[in-house]
């Protein structure tokens, strides 16, 4: 019975990697002098741009967050507001988090809160869209039996890789190669992206092997 | 409990670690000991009787220039007219060729060996004091690298030569203030090609034009540094070597007849450009030799050698100069750059080649006695060989000068055969590495890594085995006597480190197999199926997260940009590791309170006993000391030092003592500063003893704990503000201000030694009320008081950590299946014990705390600051531990045992590492806190064990203080048991008491408690050990790397250090966790016939 849902998961993660792909390309053609590692924060700004714009559009279609009780436009717009508000503070945990890593608390304070806005926009963005303005729910998903459906799953996973992928992408940058990428923070949000990426690849693929073994609670 | 087999396990597993460091390092670091010593021109006196000074004679040549290549290969000077396509390096160096073949009485091309380790700093010395610097060169100057030691500059500024440097700044460090003049430029950056070159280009032929020198040294770097970035086979190297071909040109050009020219590399590179080993391509650079007056006989003969080696360049030179051959030199003079004797008569001066030889012969003669006088590294037998050859070669020598007969080339040659051996006696004492002892330390260490991994995993099982260790040991020793009696009779004598590493690995194997055939029988008995599991899965075993930070850690100590970044390194992994706890929780679901699902059917589940409301304040206990650690350890980055390596860095500012301070308020904020953290260290520990009641038994602890430690830290505040004081602010209380400087501390050491005899001798923090001895009164007495004490009884009302009944519990579980003699009722004698619940850990907080102020007593003031976040540190991680083992016990998960899981003993390890650079310590020996050894003494010291023990409390005091506390990991989840019996207040009668009783558990269990001792001291070890096992295959693996002297081997060496340092202390507080179960033994004994009748 889940083939469906998990066809559709596929589809809908191979436009958002389209999107990420789409967000690197377009600008190389459009905006002169435009490289991944030299204007670095331009790419990194399409890329979190366009995954939130992929990513709302694509869970708004699909319908997936839990459905609303209330229809009043009050309700909404309280929705709406509280949403926007813990993407804005999720910006700030991951930036204070970025920099108690070790990041410098001033000098690049910019590059710091531009890699803390992408990450938002990798996970936290994905849990308001999954889960909605919850914060508890959010913290209940990441538990050993907190999946209440595929989609939940593919949240564990998307978002468990990307912030490997940051923190496996903060390794290089002691060493003395001297190479663009070892700039921060582009190894770390290369790192955020590609682990995005894999979570996207790894989720579908992961249910869809393990769709014999997957029990879900009834919502 | 076992307490000697547990020790006895401990300390053997030490010792295996101990004997796998001492054989690696034995064949990995070369040991030298350094003469100081400088010859005088005195010295050099001909046989002929002729007094007066060598120094005033005519030398060969008045002038000379040094042109030191960095790197010139011998591959790179040679020319090969029939090489029509040659490689980057190759013929790039035409002029040479052109040289020897056009003059060849004038110039010569040699390959010259170095002596490994090929590194520029080791070569320099090399070449300028004659000797074999080895790793280590054991002096007095070990603070700065300044070479001490007798050498070519040196013996030229004594005799009034003006020598002027130029090129690689190495050279300003070595010999600071010794040149007429110097250029130094920037070597460190070693992408830089052009820097030192260019600048050596700028001013050479200027001052070669010039008259203000009489010796020139130029040493280039362009060649190495373009080896290292590129690579010997790339265009670039074409480039930079075609340039010195120019550069050598032009200094041919202005040469003048009395000065003699030396182009020559220090060293070789591989075929990747790198050096520092020695292999035959590092080792072979370059030597070319020009004189602009004819310099060699006509042609080259036989007696050409194939090969100088780099020492040999010191006599000659200092002959052909006129001075006298530095003291420690053990090079051979250049038999071709002097005139054979039958041609004397032709010489204007200088010496010929048997005046200079034995000039030689003597020298080298009169070290070799100095030497082996001082170490006695060199074997004895060859060394009786040695001086025998010379005495035989100088009474034939001198016979031959008195009947004035001409030298016969046999004695030329038994002269040449005995430098020669001299130097290979040395060679082979000092410049080798010895790949079979470092083989066999990094088997003996890998095995010893592998035991306590597998000990700690066992060691519930292990603990009942009795006898692990006897069997081994008698193996072991039965092996090490077999090795050394083969030793003897194939090799005539037997070397020690051998039958070492054989009884080490014999007994290694043997416990492993009898660990395993433990596991098997222990198995057997359970009726389990024989477990292969823990072999077969080890690897994904070894994947849980906590041990794959530690490997993280183990594989960042392979590189050196980590190991130079090691302090935030470390930080970040133990930031990650402490941030993998919460998460760890969560997923499994404890960190909240669970829903409850209203659909459920409520018998599914055998609901465990959890309240939300204590879930949740546990939880919120946990996140608030996971606040504490995460803010501790961003804010321990600001206590940092500097590596020279780290570019744009600036030491923390907390790190130079206040007396350095200028601006007055600034100094009166630091001081306030510390004060205020050290009154918070006395502050804290003393409210945790008072807040478990350990503050009121009359015994010696408690007077520690109550005056020993306040009148430490006044001391320690004394000292400072004495310390302080601005020498010329107050003149007349100089001589009170100097008896504070030696006082204060000695009074401070003192303090702390009574106080740690005090805590040895009656470590018990226990104090007996018997309410029976109270009159009852009905309303207070009934029913009987859990935790507090009674009003009428307790003089403080803080003291509310007693255990009650306690006796009752023991008496019954002692004189188990009697029934209880004493009815339940209101006049049963009740005891009540204060602190009896914290009695193992209250020695313990005691000791790391008395200890922390004796170490931060070695430290800069300002370090207070970091020794109180180490406290707070200290505490939120036992917290953390302690709250996730209390939240997985509320909830059910908790597997019972007291056993320590992985993740707090990483962290807790990895903490000892941060601290020990958030004191200002780096892995480089310039950084080692000298300072420490003066605390108290001021004037020096006359002996040395006494200072370097300082030095080393003060660089391994994080290691010191996480070892000693190590212990405390087991025991604060019982310390913290009762908050959940708070939690559970509504609960049963039962149940509260149960919680009361805290580390009381530990005694009603004590094979589980000696399994968990066990398996905490073999986890720490294990942890510990493994990194020390990392960075010597670190040292062993990049033996070649362009850093191994700058950072791995003495990485190697604090890490060696620190391991040492650690078990030591791991087994100190081990130890006296079992001496206060001694007195806890005692106590209890004393108490039963004293109450039951």
């Amino acid at each position: 019975m889940w083939d469906q849902e998990i066809r559709q998961m596929a589809s809908s993660h191979a436009i958002m990697a389209s999107g990420v792909f789409m967000a690197t390309v377009v600008p190389a053609v459009l905006v002169p002098g435009f490289s991944v590692y030299g204007t670095h924060l331009l790419w990194l700004y399409s890329v979190a741009g366009a995954v939130a714009v992929v990513n709302i559009t694509l869970f708004w279609l699909l319908g997936v967050s839990s459905p609303t009780k209330k229809h009043t436009i009050t309700y909404k717009v309280s929705r709406l507001v509280r949403s926007c508000l813990y993407l804005l503070l999720s910006c700030l945990f991951f930036h204070t988090v970025v920099i108690l890593y070790g990041a410098p608390l001033l000098e690049t304070a910019l590059e710091t809160f531009s890699l803390a806005v992408l990450l938002t926009s990798l996970t936290t963005l994905r849990c308001v869209c999954v889960l909605g303005p919850n914060v508890q729910a959010w913290i209940r998903v990441f538990s050993r039996h907190g999946a209440m459906s595929v989609w939940d799953t593919s949240l564990q996973m998307v978002v468990g890789c990307s912030v490997v992928g940051a923190w496996l992408g903060a390794f290089p940058i002691p060493l003395d190669w001297d190479r663009p990428w070892q700039v921060w923070p582009v190894s770390c949000s290369l790192g955020a992206v590609i682990g995005y990426l894999t979570g996207l690849v790894a989720a579908p693929a992961w249910i869809h092997w393990h769709r014999k073994h997957l029990t879900y609670k009834i919502k | 409990m076992k307490r000697l087999p547990i020790l006895v396990l401990l300390l053997w597993l030490c010792a295996m670690f101990y004997i796998g460091i001492f054989l690696f390092v034995g064949g990995f670091l070369l040991v030298r000991l350094e003469v100081n010593r400088t010859s005088t021109c005195g010295d050099v006196l001909l046989p002929g009787g002729q007094q007066g000074d060598f120094c005033q004679g005519q030398p060969r040549f008045r002038k000379a220039v040094v042109l030191i290549i960095d790197a010139l290969k011998i591959d790179f000077a040679r020319f090969d007219p029939a090489n029509k396509e040659p490689r980057p390096f190759e013929n790039k160096l035409p002029v040479l060729e052109e040289v020897t073949s056009s003059k060849p009485s004038h110039a010569r091309l040699f390959p010259f060996r170095a002596d490994p380790p090929t590194t520029t700093m080791q070569r320099i010395k090399g070449f300028t004091t004659g000797s074999l610097p080895t790793f280590i060169d054991v002096g007095n100057n070990f603070a700065s690298s300044a070479i001490l030691e007798d050498n070519l500059v040196h013996q030229l500024a004594e005799v009034g030569k003006r020598v002027v440097f130029m090129g690689d700044d190495t050279w300003e460090s070595l010999f600071p203030k010794k040149f007429h003049r110097s250029l130094p430029f920037p070597s460190f950056n070693v992408k830089d090609l052009h820097t030192v070159d260019n600048g050596i280009l700028q001013h050479l032929y200027n001052i070669m034009v010039s008259d203000d020198w009489d010796v020139l040294v130029a040493h280039f770097l362009g060649v190495d540094h373009c080896g290292h970035r590129f690579g010997p086979d790339h265009p670039a190297m074409a480039d930079k070597l075609t340039q010195m071909d120019g550069v050598i040109r032009s200094v041919l050009d202005r040469l003048q007849n009395d000065t003699l020219l030396v182009v020559m590399g220090d060293h070789g590179m591989t075929d990747t450009g790198d050096h520092g080993g020695e292999s035959q391509k590092e080792t072979d650079a370059a030597i070319f030799l020009y004189s602009p007056s004819p310099l060699f006989p006509a042609s080259p003969s036989q007696s050409d050698p194939e090969m100088v080696p780099q020492t040999d360049l010191v006599p000659t030179l200092a002959l052909l100069l006129g001075i006298p051959i530095p003291y420690s030199s053990v090079g051979q003079v250049l038999l071709p750059l002097f005139p054979a004797d039958s041609q004397t008569g032709g010489a204007p001066a200088g010496l010929s080649q048997t005046e200079a030889l034995w000039i030689n012969a003597k020298q080298v003669n009169r070290f070799l006695e100095t030497y082996s006088s001082m170490a006695k590294d060199i074997p004895p037998e060859s060394l009786s060989q040695l001086q025998a050859d010379f005495s035989r070669l100088s009474s034939k020598y001198l016979s031959t000068v008195k009947e004035g007969r001409s030298p016969t080339p046999e004695l030329v040659a038994s002269l040449q055969e005995y430098l020669t051996s001299v130097r290979d006696t040395c060679r082979a004492t000092w410049a080798h590495f010895n790949p079979a002892k470092m083989a066999a330390g990094i088997a003996v260490l890998a095995c010893a890594c592998v035991l306590c991994y597998v000990l700690s995993e066992m060691s519930s099982v292990l603990v009942r085995e009795s006898g692990l260790l006897r069997v081994p040991l008698v193996a072991a020793t039965v092996v090490g006597v077999c090795v050394a009696a083969s030793q003897l009779f194939t090799q005539g004598y037997a070397e020690g480190s051998w039958c070492l590493a054989a009884a080490a690995l014999s007994s290694e194997v043997l416990v492993l197999w009898r660990a395993r055939r433990a596991r098997k029988t222990t198995a057997a008995e359970g009726g389990e199926v024989a477990p292969r599991r823990g072999w077969l899965t080890l690897p994904r075993f070894l994947l849980t997260p906590p041990l794959l930070v530690l490997l993280l850690r183990c594989a960042s100590l392979l590189s050196d940009s980590y190991v130079i970044a090691e302090g935030r390194v470390v930080t970040f992994l133990l930031f990650s590791l402490s941030l993998y706890v919460p998460f760890h929780l969560n997923w499994d679901g404890l960190l909240l309170p669970p829903v409850h699902d209203p659909l459920k059917p409520a018998g599914l589940l055998p609901s465990p006993v959890l309240s939300p409301l204590a879930v949740r304040r546990e939880s919120s206990t946990f996140l608030a000391c996971l606040g504490v650690l995460v803010g501790s350890l961003y804010l321990s980055l600001f206590f940092h030092g500097c590596r020279e390596e780290q570019g744009s860095c600036q030491p923390s500012p907390f790190l130079s003592p206040l007396s350095r301070v200028q601006d007055s308020r600034l100094k009166n904020l630091h001081y306030i500063l510390s004060l205020a953290s050290l009154g918070a260290w006395t502050y804290l520990l003393r409210r945790w003893l008072r807040h478990y009641g350990n503050l009121n038994s009359p015994g010696g602890t408690v007077f520690t704990a109550r005056w020993i430690l306040p009148l430490l830290s006044v001391c320690l505040g004394l000292h400072w503000a004495v310390a302080a004081t601005p020498e010329d602010s107050f003149r007349n209380l100089a001589e009170l201000i100097s008896l504070g400087q030696r006082a204060l501390p000695r009074v401070a050491f003192s303090l702390l030694g009574v106080g740690l005899a005090l805590l040895w001798l009656d470590p018990l923090t226990v104090f007996i009320k018997s309410r029976a001895a109270t009159p009852v009164r009905g309303p207070v007495s009934l029913p009987p008081p859990r935790y507090r004490a009674s009003t009428g009884i307790s003089t403080q009302a803080e003291l509310h950590h007693l255990i009650p009944q306690l006796y009752q519990r023991m008496r019954r579980s002692l004189e188990d299946g009697e029934p209880a003699r004493v009815p339940e009722g209101g006049d049963r004698p009740a005891v009540e014990a204060y602190g009896l619940g914290t009695v193992y850990s209250a020695p313990v907080v005691l000791l790391c705390g008395l200890l922390g102020l004796g170490l931060l007593l070695l430290h800069p003031e300002g370090m207070s600051l970091s020794f109180l976040l180490l406290l707070l540190e200290m505490g939120a991680l036992l917290q953390i531990h302690a709250s996730s083992t209390t939240l997985k016990a509320l909830q059910g998960a908790h597997s019972g045992g007291f056993s320590v899981p992985w993740t707090p003993v990483v962290l807790w390890s990895l903490a000892a590492t941060q601290f020990f650079h958030a004191t200002g310590h780096l892995p480089t020996f310039p950084s080692i806190q000298w300072a420490a050894a003066f605390v108290g003494f001021p004037s020096g010291h006359t002996g040395t064990i006494l200072p370097a023990s300082l030095v080393t409390l003060n660089t391994f005091s994080s290691h010191i203080l996480f070892a000693v506390a190590c212990p405390l990991l087991l025991f604060w989840p019982l310390v913290c048991e009762v908050r959940g019996g708070r939690g559970g207040r509504g609960g049963g009668g039962e149940e509260g008491e149960d919680n009361a009783i805290m580390e009381m558990r530990l005694r009603e269990s004590p094979q589980q408690f000696s399994s968990a001792l066990l398996q905490l001291a073999t986890r720490y070890l294990f942890i510990n050990g493994a990194q020390v096992f990392a960075s010597v295959c670190a040292a062993a693996i990049l033996r070649r790397h362009l850093m191994v002297w700058k950072v791995f081997a003495p990485k190697l060496m604090f890490e060696a250090s620190g391991f040492l340092v650690s078990s030591v202390f791991v087994l100190v507080g081990v130890t006296l966790v079992m001496r206060v179960d001694v007195a806890v033994g005692r106590w209890f004994k004393r108490l039963l016939p004293d109450t039951s009748g």
